[in-house]
């Protein structure tokens, strides 16, 4: 079933990632607050904020893997409440240059049940050839993950985390590490997966130069959310230049 | 079973088989090969080269609390002693924030001195652990080569099941939990498997060079493998042809086996090094 944003009734119906009165804290310090956010089905939103603001504990939050009070709900497309899927792409991913790990060895990691190190046969090879297509990575497949520079690695990640297809997707930092042209490049490609498969993106990123063109949503956060709307009320917002130095003081 | 062993050792007409400890070393080195090859695998990928090396020394201080309440066979404790040991380690790194490093810092510098402790209390004589530290393959009996063909088939098994985890676990853990793995129950396994393995092994191969069987095949076979295949393949038949050259040449140089075994490692690391190089 194709679902967007647009085609949806009220925010009760097309909310895929509804998050209420969030709150994380790491003993006495508090990193997140009364955090609020609904996701719409279909959307891209950027999560913005200055270094140690908490976008990292937040999507930590969202995939299960950090502790938290309030309310985080899934609703998949449809607006039934039931098994919902997540993709991930993590920030910084550590491969090491030597590490032996092809791209199709991490997918069959990811993946099958049986062992890497054996060998996968040309199905499962046409499966991942046809994965990484949707990023126009078929020619990565057997390279090793140390070996892709940063825009390739992230393409890949990509492929991984869209396998199989999620309803949201989430990207930590997809932007850092990635020269113009590269960024540029997973932009157009997540856009399209946008466009052609049914899921909604949550990205945090340093990067501002590509939400107005990208991004249908953006959220402020630093430790609370500051301000969310869309691109250019955010960013044109004082919220966003007190966040970030950029107010020109005296 | 042995009897099989000693004919298929005949065929060779090998003059250092004739004797049957050097058929049983063979069988040893041969079963040892794959097993420290796969591991070796993980523990460089996973970057435990030092924690492996810890896991040693816990199974030394094992050993001697096992010679002190007069155990007579001290390797079981050395057995439980280390599985205590990697257990109590993943806790303490998970709960302290300290970096994986100093945490292994803390409890292989306690291990050690609490095992030199215990082993020369009230003025007791250091010689009778010579053996572990400096291992004795040619003493390995028919009983221990079953046991390590039982310690084998559990760790083949347990990779066939567990390695695709095992390696999303050690190169991305914030990956492989957000692809529903229990990262924390993983690593706990592979942990304790080190310390089954090690201190098994020990006797046998050495403690002070044992770490080098468990990092050498496979950090020479990241020099010049590609993918997973390529990985484990060269880590296994590095270990194995090291594990021969070592026995044979041991055999008529009368040093001991385990430190040639490690020799011949580094040689061969040292000859892939050159190879990634010249590609």
């Amino acid at each position: 079933m194709k679902h967007t944003h647009c085609n949806c009734g009220g925010c009760h119906d097309s909310c895929c990632l509804k998050i209420e009165n969030l709150s994380v804290r790491f003993g006495e310090e508090t990193v997140l607050e009364d955090v609020d956010l609904h996701m719409h089905c279909g959307q891209i939103v950027a999560l913005i904020g200055p270094n140690g603001a908490g976008k990292s504990t937040l999507i930590r939050a969202i995939l299960g893997q950090r502790a938290y009070e309030g309310r985080i709900s899934f609703t998949p497309a449809g607006g039934t409440p039931g098994a919902f899927r997540i993709g991930y792409v993590p920030q910084s991913p550590s491969f090491e240059h030597g590490d032996p790990v092809s791209v199709q060895d991490l997918f069959a990691c990811c993946l099958k049940r049986r062992p890497a190190f054996l060998p996968m046969g040309k199905a499962f090879r046409r499966s991942v050839l046809e994965s990484l297509s949707r990023v126009h990575g078929e020619a990565l497949i057997d390279k090793r993950m140390g070996d892709l520079s940063g825009g390739e690695l992230q393409r890949v990640l990509l492929a991984l985390a869209l396998e199989p297809m999620p309803q949201l997707l989430i990207l930590d930092e997809p932007l850092s590490g990635v020269d113009v042209e590269g960024m540029e490049l997973l932009m157009q490609q997540l856009h399209e997966i946008r466009r052609t498969c049914d899921l909604s993106i949550l990205m945090t990123t340093h990067d501002f130069s590509m939400l107005e063109r990208y991004c249908d949503r953006v959220v402020l956060l630093s430790h609370k959310i500051l301000k969310k709307g869309t691109p250019l009320d955010v960013l044109n917002s004082e919220e966003f230049l007190d966040a970030f130095h950029l107010g020109g003081g005296a | 079973m042995m009897r099989i062993w000693y004919g298929l050792c005949e065929l060779l007409q090998m003059p250092w088989l004739e004797m049957d400890f050097m058929k049983h070393a063979l069988l040893a080195v041969l079963l040892m090969g794959p097993l420290f090859g796969i591991l070796s695998t993980m523990v460089v990928t996973g970057k435990m080269s030092f924690f492996s090396d810890a896991l040693g020394h816990s199974g030394f201080t094992g050993i001697a609390v096992g010679v002190l309440c007069g155990s007579v066979f001290p390797v079981r404790w050395a057995v439980g002693f280390a599985v205590f040991f990697a257990v109590l380690f993943s806790f303490v790194k998970r709960r302290s924030g300290h970096a994986t490093e100093t945490v292994i810092g803390v409890f292989s510098s306690t291990a050690v001195a609490l095992g030199i402790f215990i082993a020369t209390m009230n003025g007791s004589s250091f010689t009778k652990f010579n053996r572990y530290l400096i291992g004795d393959i040619l003493s390995v009996t028919p009983g221990e080569l079953g046991l390590l063909a039982l310690v084998l088939a559990v760790v083949a098994v347990l990779w066939c099941f567990l390695s695709n985890r095992l390696v999303l676990t050690a190169i991305h853990p914030q990956l492989a939990s957000s692809r529903g793995i229990p990262v924390g129950t993983y690593e706990l396994i592979f942990t304790v498997l080190i310390a089954v393995v090690v201190t098994l092994s020990m006797s046998w191969v050495g403690l002070m060079v044992i770490n080098s069987l468990l990092v050498l095949p496979a950090a020479a076979a990241r020099n010049i493998a590609k993918d997973l295949r390529q990985y484990h393949l060269v880590s296994v038949l590095g270990a194995l042809g090291a594990g021969i050259l070592g026995l044979v040449t041991s055999y008529y140089l009368g040093s001991s086996t385990g430190a040639v075994i490690s020799l011949y490692l580094a040689l061969w690391f040292a000859v892939t090094l050159c190879l990634r190089k010249r590609g």
